[in-house]
């Protein structure tokens, strides 16, 4: 056999295009992205540069000053609290749930699946009442501060809600399976005879992590870093209901304007803006995510 | 007299080059080698098994081996799957402890060290290639983590692609490289640690038979030119009549036999390597008379053979003889020969050189007759045809007798 043609041309040309028969099979979907995505984006992104009135009603015509309002301190605040507040969560979801998802990964089939579902459980009850059983869990009187005093943990009943602790907490707890689940899938497929090809060769345990299992299972840490980074930003309801609105985020500020302050425009201008924010992190994630194999 | 022909020619088959056969994307002329025996093999030992067992649960995987491997020596593991051979090897290798015993490299216990301090590196049967490196980095990885500086890490990389002939492909992606490609990466990746021990796990398993042969030589030549031991996992009886100084046959977690090829092959030790190596006639018989000079059995009624009386212990009553096919001897007229009986040929398979015959010899006894085919216009044995069969005193081996 003699191959003088580029072999990845050769892989290219087998990734085909979608026939008749694809876009039949596709278009509910597309239906349903046209339908509830594209076209109230498309509605967002007109109201963003109209004006309302003082009743709250949009007003079309056009202007800026929705995006001006944007650069207000008090805004760009809540924006920087926001991002910290994502990062942190994706930054302690990713080490509290990278092991966690090696482990599972690496586990016999059977115990595999069992474990797999306890990761999936909590989904099987409302968010809401999981927050709210948070919050019981966590007020002053609750069992967690009676078991640190009984302890002599603490000294004094636990005063933690309504702080940006119990909003880490409820973010991280609520956000960790979707950081779980695609390292999960990562770390399932690497062959365990690379793991034993870099030890053989000489890497200790920590080296072959760094050189071998890190880069390997990358896509996964990617997903699971836009999973939980993207969805947390926006996230209100943990906020409002383990931060009592004191430390509200940018979801907060978005729900309020198509609420209480019935300002349209200006939610619309804060939502694209942040669209936008994601769609560039999405590029530059992906562009990395893409491991060549 | 014995046959020439049909014992595996082990020297013969290395005038083919193995270069010629293999795919390649440009040519290269052929590296020169060393004449096959350029290393002897010394008799120091460079590892040694001292009484290893290795337990998986309440499964014994390796009984109680002991095995001595000899400084710059291929030796083979051959066994059927789940014969304990691979366990042997990951044992070898650092990634299982053994249960009990010890694991000597170079006189040095190493049973509890880890596979990242053992001077022992692995060609795995998957290769497991790196698929996030380079050609050149995944070579490199092993000399990395030794902290080899850069400059001789890429001389020494160079070296190592040239000595597995992939000269100007360090730069490709692993999934840009053909399996024959790929397994050479793997090899030169174990080799340019320079390690004590080549572990090989199956590596020509996912070849075809063109391609694996010419390996097989090569990676033979290879050895002989490194004077590394190389320790071959393998359940191909050919595959390891081709490569091995010696083989150790495994069977349930044991060695059955240790020997060179030829040894492994005229003198089986038990029934279970004469039936794993080649092809066998396993013959029960009962001892009928037994002195210093001869000693005769019988397979059944009026069919007694002549054996070598050193091969039966004194006071055996029943013996398991066996007989290779080829070295029974097939012809129209009764020979002037002893051990010479009359049969009827049964059935008749083309096997290509060979001629495969099922002669029925007595009411409830057939053998296994293996003769050259020598034309291709007429075959010499049809079946129902009456012929004579005649077997050397030498060529019957006692495998068994109580």
């Amino acid at each position: 056999m003699t191959t003088t043609a580029d072999p990845r041309a050769a892989i290219a040309s087998t990734q085909r295009q979608p026939g008749t028969t694809g876009w039949l099979l596709l278009s509910p979907m597309l239906l349903w992205l046209g339908l509830f995505v594209v076209a109230p984006t498309a509605i967002l992104f007109v109201y963003s540069f109209c004006q309302r009135d003082e009743l709250g009603q949009v007003v079309f015509e056009f202007t800026w000053s929705n995006y001006a309002r944007i650069a207000d301190p008090v805004y760009l605040n809540i924006l920087v609290r926001s991002l910290w507040y994502a990062g942190l969560t994706t930054a302690i979801c990713l080490v509290v749930g990278y092991p966690v998802a090696y482990y599972i990964a690496r586990s016999p089939v059977q115990r595999r699946s069992w474990l797999l579902l306890t990761v999936m459980i909590p989904f099987w009850i409302s968010f809401l009442l999981r927050t709210y059983a948070w919050i019981s869990l966590l007020k002053a009187e609750g069992p967690v501060s009676g078991l640190l005093e009984w302890a002599h943990a603490i000294a004094t009943p636990l005063d933690i809600l309504y702080t940006p602790t119990a909003v880490m907490i409820g973010l991280v707890y609520t956000y960790l399976p979707f950081m779980i689940l695609p390292i999960f899938t990562s770390a399932e497929k690497l062959d365990n005879s690379l793991i034993e090809a870099a030890l053989d060769l000489g890497a200790n345990p920590v080296r072959t992590l760094a050189h071998v299992i890190f880069p390997l299972t990358k896509p996964g840490i990617y997903a699971g870093v836009l999973l939980v980074f993207v969805p947390s930003i926006g996230m209100f309801a943990v906020t409002d209901l383990m931060g009592g609105a004191r430390v509200p985020m940018i979801g907060n500020v978005i729900q309020n304007q198509f609420g209480q302050a019935r300002d349209w425009p200006f939610g619309a201008a804060l939502g694209i803006t942040f669209l936008a924010l994601f769609v560039i992190a999405f590029w530059f994630l992906h562009d990395r995510g893409e491991v060549r194999r | 007299m014995n046959s020439p022909a049909f014992v595996p020619k082990k020297d013969a088959t290395a005038m083919i080059d193995p270069i010629s056969q293999l795919e390649w994307e440009f040519r290269l002329p052929p590296v020169p080698r060393a004449p096959i025996s350029a290393t002897p093999i010394s008799m120091e030992t460079m590892v040694e098994l001292r009484g290893v067992t290795k337990l998986f649960g309440s499964m014994t995987a390796v009984d109680a081996v002991d095995l001595q491997i000899r400084k710059g020596e291929f030796l083979t593991l051959l066994g059927p799957s789940g014969c304990g051979k691979t366990t042997i090897l990951r044992l070898l290798a650092g990634f299982e402890v053994p249960s009990a015993g010890q694991i000597l490299l170079e006189d040095k216990d190493v049973s509890g060290v880890p596979p990242y301090r053992r001077d022992v590196n692995q060609v795995f049967q998957s290769y497991a290639i790196f698929p996030h490196l380079t050609v050149a980095d995944n070579i490199a990885f092993g000399l990395k983590m030794r902290h080899v500086p850069r400059a001789e890490r890429e001389q020494r990389v160079n070296e190592a692609l040239e000595l597995v002939s992939l000269q100007g492909l360090g730069l490709r992606r692993p999934h840009e490289l053909s399996g024959g490609q790929r397994q050479r990466v793997a090899f030169a990746r174990a080799l340019v640690c320079r390690p004590k021990v080549l572990l090989l796990d199956e590596p020509f398993s996912a070849l075809d038979a063109k391609l694996r042969h010419a390996m097989q030589l090569e990676v033979k030549h290879l050895q002989r030119q490194l004077g590394i031991t190389f320790v071959f996992v393998t359940h191909d009886q050919e595959e390891a009549l081709i490569m091995s100084d010696r083989i150790a046959v495994i069977n349930r977690g044991r060695i059955d036999q240790l020997g060179d090829a030829t040894d492994i092959y005229h003198s089986p030790a038990s029934a279970f390597t004469a039936d794993f190596i080649g092809e066998a006639n396993l013959l029960p018989s009962e001892v009928v008379h037994k002195n210093g000079v001869s000693a005769q059995v019988r397979l059944a009624e009026g069919l007694e053979l002549n054996v070598r009386s050193s091969a039966i212990n004194e006071g055996s009553r029943q013996a398991l003889l066996s007989v290779r096919p080829e070295k029974i001897y097939i012809t129209r007229n009764k020979p002037m020969k002893e051990n010479a009986f009359k049969g009827v040929i049964e059935d008749e398979v083309f096997r290509g050189a060979m001629d495969e015959l099922r002669i029925r010899v007595s009411t409830n006894l057939s053998i296994m007759a293996m003769v050259a085919n020598e034309s291709a216009h007429e075959r010499a044995w049809h079946k129902g045809d009456t012929v004579f069969c005649a077997i050397h005193t030498d060529d019957v081996v006692v495998v068994e007798q109580k």
